[in-house]
């Protein structure tokens, strides 16, 4: 069943509250974040349900923009998800090599899932991260001034991870 | 060195606290506006500074204030747009990262002088970490009383919200913003009514960029006069730059608006020169969405003066042989570097922010990422180069909002000067497979015109 603990749900009053009387409408962008953190990384359509129930609006309100936005998953990903950025500045500093480098070395292409569910691969444009390029972002980080070495390493430290 | 106003203690040991942001002198601009000034006389302040939006418009800040309709009975807004999403722009993160409270000391005495109790900051989702930073800051001025109900006694109450987008360029835009903090969709509004008659929930509202708002700080602290005696012309007081790309010294450097681009691009006290040796090929001086200008052009104007970091003179020539300010967004291309797959990488940008409302930019941002890619992977014809400049002009100036504009720019200032480049890739379909163009002759002197 879809439910936030209470105190997450406490956190959702917390956010209701930065806006005035009847415009709780605002809360929506991160009531989907707070649910996309607590639900496995996605937001299923018995998710965005709930969300839209929670916050007392038509579920199409809440469908039109989970789908607008692109940190929202609509699909299943892995525990870690590797978003790439690919744009200009990043490209001039080897992106595509890093993209490259991450789809070999886990085997698979962009957009897709390692069978073990530990990593999704994901391209992305410009994170603001420019200067230091190239970069990922890594959950609520970024990982920047990537290497292959850099790379070999932020996997080992999340399959480590992963094994605890 | 430059003069330095918002960076300049931003290297100060445990500057992100709010004990050690005061004890070097923080919050004295809310001291003084609410205790000494009237909200009036705050944005007269900073009308005389000269100060212009910082987030790539430019457009003078005090102005923007000025048109704030003020309705009896209807709550006013502020709305701090932390959105930064332009591609090679990352200075507002630096400055909310690293000196969280000149922010935060900025919005207070800017909802003052407009009159805005909720004030929202508005920060692109992927900066997840720096909304903690900003929520502790917002804690720490709560406690001590530098936000909350009468503040200082002076009857004025601010609260400021931190609002956490999702992943969209778009919200860059104010209306997009003000949509998507409304909870919906990021689709700009057509203007009129602008945000400071209709803004949030249809209430009058200013939306500013972050670093205009941290520069209100030292705009009050020393009077707007002070501010405007730095810089040169209508380009007052300082400006945040982040560069990137292939220079030694990437990173974000605050720069008084007296120095050339050639002393920025080469000096070591901001990028150092070119990395490994190489030899400048091209610039977009101003964020992703102006105008790339090949070397020889960057550092000199047409007329063969110096050019400088200033808004107007990194627009002299206009969009012919000049550029912008834009977001300060600097991004640099050695030699190496290709400026067909660049422009490919831009219009793939463009096109997957396209928010889908306008046929002109969502098609036709579509259609450049497609011929781009053909000509970038050899599969291009000579007159793909034509189509491409059609479709630009084809979106610039039609759409409900600048993106269009922003996706037309790059693509039509590759082709403008760097023609050849595109034409080589089209006659050698296979060596541009394997090596890139080069320097060719971008870096060669212009001529210049003679005057009489």
């Amino acid at each position: 069943m879809t439910k936030f603990s209470d105190d997450k749900l406490k956190k959702v009053q917390e956010i209701m509250a930065r806006y005035p009387d009847g415009k709780q409408k605002s809360a929506l962008l991160p009531v989907l974040h707070l649910a996309q953190e607590e639900f496995g990384g996605w937001l299923s359509a018995e998710t965005m349900d709930y969300v839209a129930g929670l916050l007392n609006l038509e579920p199409i309100e809440v469908y039109e923009v989970a789908t607008f936005y692109s940190m929202y998953n609509l699909k299943p990903v892995g525990r870690y998800l590797f978003e790439v950025c690919q744009t200009g500045p990043c490209m001039l500093k080897g992106s595509d090599d890093i993209i490259e480098y991450i789809k070999e070395k886990l085997g698979i292409a962009v957009g897709e899932t390692t069978p073990d569910g530990l990593f999704t691969l994901k391209t992305v444009e410009c994170l603001g991260a420019c200067g230091y390029a190239p970069m990922m972002q890594l959950g609520k980080n970024f990982r920047e001034h990537l290497t292959r070495e850099k790379v070999d390493s932020i996997i080992e430290e999340l399959r480590a991870r992963a094994g605890n | 060195m430059g003069r330095k106003l918002l960076l300049n203690k931003a290297h100060v040991e445990g500057i992100l606290t709010y004990e050690v942001y005061r004890r070097e002198g923080g919050y004295r601009s809310v001291e003084k506006a609410l205790k000494t000034m009237s909200p009036d006389q705050v944005t007269e302040e900073v009308k005389k500074s000269g100060l212009r939006g910082r987030g790539g418009a430019g457009f003078p800040a005090g102005m923007k204030w000025s048109f704030l309709a003020k309705p009896e009975g209807v709550p006013r807004y502020l709305v701090c747009n932390a959105d930064e999403s332009e591609p090679g722009t990352f200075k507002d993160r630096y400055l909310m990262e690293f000196i969280p409270h000149l922010l935060i000391e900025g919005l207070i005495v800017s909802s003052y002088a407009l009159g805005s109790n909720r004030t929202y900051i508005y920060i692109r989702g992927e900066y997840a970490w720096i909304v903690d930073i900003l929520e502790q800051a917002i804690a720490e001025a709560n406690q001590n009383g530098w936000l909350g109900k009468n503040i200082l006694g002076s009857g004025f109450d601010c609260q400021v919200y931190v609002q956490r987008g999702a992943g969209a360029y778009i919200c860059g835009e104010e209306t997009a913003l003000l949509e998507s903090l409304e909870g919906k969709r990021g689709n700009p509004r057509i203007k009129p009514p602008f945000p400071a008659v209709k803004g949030l929930w249809d209430c009058p509202t200013v939306v500013n960029n972050v670093e205009t708002l941290a520069a209100v700080v030292p705009i009050i602290n020393d009077g707007g006069e002070e501010y405007a005696k730095i810089g040169i012309g209508k380009s007052t007081g300082t400006k945040l730059i982040s560069a990137c790309g292939n220079i030694n010294k990437p990173g974000v450097y605050e720069i008084d608006m007296t120095i050339s681009v050639e002393e920025f691009l080469y000096s070591d006290e901001y990028c150092g020169g070119i990395a490994n040796g190489k030899r400048l090929k091209a610039c977009i001086p101003g964020g992703s969405s102006v105008p790339i200008l090949p070397a020889n052009l960057l550092l000199k104007t047409a007329k063969g003066e110096t050019r400088m970091m200033t808004y107007e003179s990194l627009a002299d020539g206009g969009f012919a042989t000049g550029s912008m300010m834009g977001s300060g967004g600097f991004i640099v291309l050695d030699e190496d570097q290709c400026v067909v797959r660049n422009t490919l990488t831009l219009a793939r940008f463009y096109r997957h922010e396209s928010c889908g409302q306008c046929s002109p930019c969502r098609e036709g941002t579509g259609w450049m990422e497609k011929i781009l890619k053909n000509i970038e992977y050899g599969k291009g014809k000579k007159s793909d180069i034509d189509l491409l400049w059609d479709i630009q002009r084809k979106i610039e100036g039609n759409t409900i909002c600048p993106l269009g504009d922003a996706a037309a720019w790059p693509v039509a200032a590759a082709i403008r000067h760097f023609r050849d480049e595109f034409e080589w890739h089209v006659d050698n379909p296979v060596e541009s497979q394997h090596r890139n163009f080069g320097l060719a002759h971008y870096a060669d002197p212009l001529p210049v015109p003679v005057t009489a």
